[in-house]
């Protein structure tokens, strides 16, 4: 890798003020992308954050109606957490199901989302439970974080500090995983909450994103029956040598199907 | 000796004790003082003419000391890399051998070809530098598609190859096997890909040198499967450094695969710029150089056709097949698709008729060797594909139709009509035997119900012979093998008793400090804990062919045996004196010697003693000391057999395939260490299943990229794809090696893709599909099942 400056903050102010007036600076959650980066050489940071110091971007909290994740909690928490399983099950399957023991100990829900790799786990719970991300300085709704390839709402130098889930009635998610990476290649989060029911896909696509028409016809009857003949359109979809574009719209269609299924269990 | 730790035990491995606790010593351990780190610059072109080379910036940077390009190395009159066997065209000729300069000169001919090595104080520093390298590249059409590349018009690779021809080669009468077709009441024809496989060995490749300027004596420490032969290749052709100048050292080697026994540029660089740089030089592929250049397997076009009479007896085979060799010819990568492949077309049967034609041919991919099996894989998947399908299309059950063409246990030694002589068999025991553990007669049921939770059962056979061993050496030679192919051994007694037993063969995951001392204590009946296997360094073993080809125990092990023999009738003649009685009267047995019907003995230990403190000692016709070496030269190869049984269900929604239960019955000969054995099994069926299901190098065919060029893209087979291996033995001991032993570590590589596809195609025949090719993966069976709805909807 090329050399950079590192620092280890011990909090969020202190963390954007090592960022600020930095535009080539990059703040750093697990690493579990950037590490790899940097190691290949794909990216010359001048400064690498390292936010494993801030002890207040931790932890799982129940607020009335609402799981409350810290940033720069790892996946391996959210999964084992007794309150996730208690309120979301679904989401606490999905973290336990991101990438390995090692990715689980090291990467987090704030690095994840903040990243937007179109192959990501995160992004689609987020979305498909009406997530709310707060930052050092707002409160984004899901349906406005996610932007495209790699791209947030997230301005320079803004830090997830937490997301906010929504307790749910019924939710699943089910993966199709690549066979070489296990990234997600098509990911289905089904979720029925108190505001009707979201429908969200993440590696398939450049982005996550819902499937109206399921939505609908779910919001009337939840059960896989009613989105059997639901066509997900292949345009725009990814493909490479693992899934055409075609084959991961077919995948989308499975993975909802078995995670209604799973939901109704 | 005792059933606990002799020959047949299933002793715990020696080598776990480092390899367990993190205190294996590998290339990349080594400290070496004041050491500088190499770095490769590599193409980044598949194709492309190089116009300018300045490294006039690089060499300013920061730490580094010397920077290398082809150009140096013409300058100095360094040789090209070497390809060890000339394989002759179907004219006699002997195949095309295009220049393979140890780095690139005036053009680049895959991506991942050596451009220029930098030296300097750190790797990173290394690093650096090449990013600072201008190399003007003219980049030019590249031939990627074997399918293609001997195509009139296909990009040329090297002009002393026309049209990427190195070899049109076959074996059989053509005539005849046509004759037999002519006559056939059926004849089932297939098309067939073998993919290609990228090694992945679990260490990469690393060098170390050291040139000692006093006495001219240079060090490489290298990850060889063969250290000896490494070394006679830099020396004899290629740097020219005298042989007794040149220490080779392979010291622990995580893993090869066949993909360490070749000479590479990098190794021969590190030594070569040893002397120049004065300071000692090291280098450690990263993976992704791994993928690039290590070189990969596999890789055959084949278009197969077998005829059977009316009741499903073999008529003949004919095979034709277009073998990529990649963009140079690597060290045995000729031999591959010959005489490792086409020699092995008759299988278990008594098809009588045999005609193969193969093509080799370049294209700008990384070169193409030996891996795992080593064209005996190519072979075993051409026939146990065909007899599958020639099975479903006659309607006779899979299993019958094998059995009514196997080779009869009366017949060995069996001639087959493609030049090999089997030494020995028995093969119908073996699938029965895989058939009854594989619950074959439950399989409908099991069908049946996996329906009723919506899969797509299937159960595949793969009955494969190999041939291991290479031998012997005069045969060898005669089809243009470049090397003797016996194997040695030194056993080295100490005044104390203990011994080191230097062998030529060389391991590499193989278990060897372990199997051979079973070996050496159920012959000598030294104590386990008491014996030194040494290996890996040419100046402390006796010249050995290395490993590969499962060859390390049928022809290492008996040279082990021979010394343990030579040790025994010198001590017997040191015993007769200590006991006062006649040699021809002492026989030795659990490490004693004794005087026949008398209760006069003297252990092996006080005999050591004796032969190095001799003070009561025969000197008069006995040499002192307890040291004895044997070469060992097979009389024929070795012929392992064995059947699988793989059993699999498809989801037919997302097409995937998951193994239910996989059984493999096989026949080693003689057995020394079936734990080890079973080791070997295991990670040979997980290689075969890895290459049947999912992995796959795949370049861009028009730029030669390599898009799976690393974990995120190449599909390696993990723990969790696989149930628990149900296996078995059978043994005919090989009736011309000491051990009677056969060899096993390729085996279940060998047969395993065959089983693995004959399950997915009898899975996917009820609904219509035809064919798929490897690696069936997910996608490729979805894929597969709509071709075959969109078909029936027609």
């Amino acid at each position: 890798m090329y050399d950079f400056s590192y620092h280890r903050p011990k909090s969020v102010a202190d963390a954007i003020g090592l960022l600020k007036g930095k535009p080539e600076a990059r703040a750093m959650s697990g690493g579990m992308t950037l590490i790899p980066t940097l190691k290949q050489r794909l990216a010359r940071p001048s400064d690498v954050v390292d936010l494993g110091g801030v002890k207040e971007l931790t932890g799982i909290k129940v607020e009335g109606n609402n799981v409350v994740i810290g940033g720069m909690t790892r996946h391996a928490d959210v999964a084992t957490s007794a309150e996730v399983k208690a309120a979301i099950p679904a989401l606490a399957y999905l973290a336990g199901h991101i990438g390995d023991p090692q990715v689980r100990n090291r990467g987090t829900i704030g690095g994840s989302i903040a990243n937007n790799d179109p192959a990501a786990d995160y992004p689609g719970a987020v979305v498909a439970l009406n997530a709310t991300i707060t930052t050092n300085t707002r409160k984004i709704a899901a349906d406005d974080f996610f932007k495209g390839l790699f791209e947030t709402a997230l301005a320079d130098g803004e830090l997830v500090t937490s997301v906010s889930f929504p307790k749910v009635e019924k939710a699943a998610y089910m993966k199709f995983p690549n066979p070489a990476s296990r990234y997600a290649m098509a990911g289905v989060f089904v979720a029925k909450t108190a505001s009707g029911v979201r429908v969200a896909v993440t590696g398939a696509g450049a982005t996550v994103f819902r499937v109206k028409a399921m939505e609908d016809a779910l919001a009337k009857n939840f059960s896989s029956a009613a989105i059997k003949d639901i066509k997900i359109p292949a345009d725009g979809l990814n493909s490479d040598i693992h899934g055409s574009a075609e084959y991961r719209a077919h995948l989308v269609g499975v993975m909802a199907r078995r995670a209604v299924d799973a939901a109704n269990k | 000796m005792t059933a606990a730790t002799g020959i047949g035990a299933r002793v715990l491995r020696t080598e776990d004790k480092r390899f367990l606790t993190g205190t294996g010593r590998y290339v990349d351990d080594l400290p070496l003082a004041r050491a500088t780190y190499a770095y490769f610059l590599r193409s980044p072109h598949a194709h492309a003419k190089i116009k300018s080379i300045d490294v006039s910036a690089a060499a300013k940077l920061p730490g580094v000391v010397n920077i290398f390009t082809g150009k140096d190395l013409v300058d100095a009159k360094v040789g090209g890399l070497i390809c060890g066997w000339v394989v002759k065209d179907k004219h006699g000729q002997p195949h095309k051998s295009p220049a393979h300069p140890v780095m690139a000169v005036d053009t680049v001919r895959y991506v991942g070809d050596t451009v220029a090595m930098v030296v300097a104080n750190t790797y990173d520093e290394a690093k650096d530098a090449a990013e600072a390298i201008k190399v003007d590249y003219d980049v030019k059409t590249a031939n990627i598609d074997l399918a293609k590349a001997l195509d009139k018009g296909a990009p040329e690779v090297h002009p002393e190859a026309p049209g990427n021809l190195v070899y049109d080669w076959e074996i059989g009468v053509k005539a005849d096997v046509d004759a037999a077709f002519a006559k056939a009441a059926h004849v089932t024809k297939l098309d067939l890909i073998n993919n290609r496989l990228i090694p992945n060995a679990m260490e990469p490749r690393a060098a170390a040198a050291d040139y000692d300027k006093g006495t001219g004596n240079y060090t490489l420490w290298s990850t060889s499967q063969n250290p000896h032969v490494l070394r006679l290749i830099l020396s004899a052709f290629v740097l020219g450094i005298p042989e007794h100048k040149l220490r080779v050292v392979a010291p622990d080697v995580g893993g090869g695969f066949g993909s360490k026994i070749f000479c590479y540029a990098d190794e021969t660089m590190v030594c070569w710029a040893a002397s120049r740089v004065g300071r000692p030089i090291k280098w450690t592929a990263e993976r992704s150089e791994s993928f690039q250049t290590d070189c990969h397997g596999r890789d055959h076009v084949t278009h197969a056709e077998l005829a059977l009479d009316k009741d499903g007896k073999f008529l003949a085979l004919k095979v034709e097949t277009i073998a990529n060799m990649g963009a140079y010819l690597s060290t045995f990568s000729t031999a591959v698709p010959t005489y490792l492949y086409a020699t092995l077309l008759a299988g278990q049967y008594t098809t009588p008729l045999i005609y193969a034609n193969v093509k080799a041919a370049l294209t700008h991919t990384a070169p193409v060797d030996a891996y795992r099996g080593a064209g005996r894989p190519e072979a075993t998947f051409v026939i146990e594909s065909i007899v599958s399908k020639a099975a479903a299309e006659m309607k006779i059950d899979a299993a019958e139709l094998r059995r009514k063409n196997f080779i009869p246990s009366t017949a060995f030694p069996y001639q087959t009509p493609v030049a090999l002589q089997y030494d020995s068999g028995n093969y119908p025991p073996i699938i029965d035997e895989a058939m009854k553990i594989a619950d074959y007669k439950g399989f409908e049921a099991r069908r049946a119900e996996a329906k009723s939770r919506g899969k797509l059962r299937g159960i595949g056979f793969s009955s494969y012979i190999e041939a291991c061993g290479l031998a012997p050496s005069q045969v060898i030679g005669q089809l243009g093998g470049g090397v003797g192919q016996w194997e040695s051994a030194q056993i080295k007694f100490n005044p104390t008793g203990n011994v080191q037993v230097m062998t030529g063969s060389h391991s590499h995951g193989q278990s060897h400090e372990t199997t051979f001392a079973q070996i050496i204590h159920s012959k000598l009946g030294v104590p386990m804990e008491q014996i030194e296997i040494v290996h890996g360094d040419t100046a402390t073993t006796p010249f050995g062919m290395g490993t590969y080809g499962s060859r390390s125990l049928a022809v290492g092990g008996s040279a082990i045996i021979k010394a343990t023999e030579k040790i025994i009738a010198k001590g017997k003649k040191v015993a007769a004196h200590l006991m006062e009685a006649s040699v021809a009267d002492v026989e030795f047995e659990n490490g004693v010697f004794k005087v026949t019907g008398t209760d006069k003995n003297v252990p092996l230990a006080q005999v050591v003693f004796a032969a190095y403190v001799p003070h009561n000692y025969p000197l008069a016709d006995t040499e002192p000391g307890m040291d004895e070496n044997a070469f060992y030269d097979p009389a024929n190869f070795v012929y392992p057999a064995g059947t699988q049984i793989c059993e699999l269900e498809i989801d037919p929604e997302t097409g995937t395939t998951e193994i239910v239960a996989f059984t493999a019955i096989d026949d080693f000969g003689n057995i020394i260490n079936p734990m080890i054995v079973e080791g070997q099994v295991h990670g040979g069926i997980v290689q075969g299943v890895g290459q049947a299901l999912m992995e796959g190098a795949v370049y861009d065919k028009s730029t030669g990229q390599l898009i799976s060029g690393s974990y995120m893209d190449y599909t390696m087979p993990r723990a969790d794809n696989f149930p628990s291996f149900k296996l078995g033995y059978k043994h005919t001991p090989c009736p011309h090696n000491p051990l009677g032993v056969k060899g096993c570590g390729e085996a279940g590589a060998i047969a395993s893709p065959a089983a693995v596809m004959n399950a997915i195609h009898n899975a996917l025949a009820p609904i219509g599909v035809k064919h798929v090719e490897m690696p069936a993966t997910p996608l490729n069976v979805w894929q597969s099942i709509k071709g075959a709805q969109r078909q029936a909807a027609k």
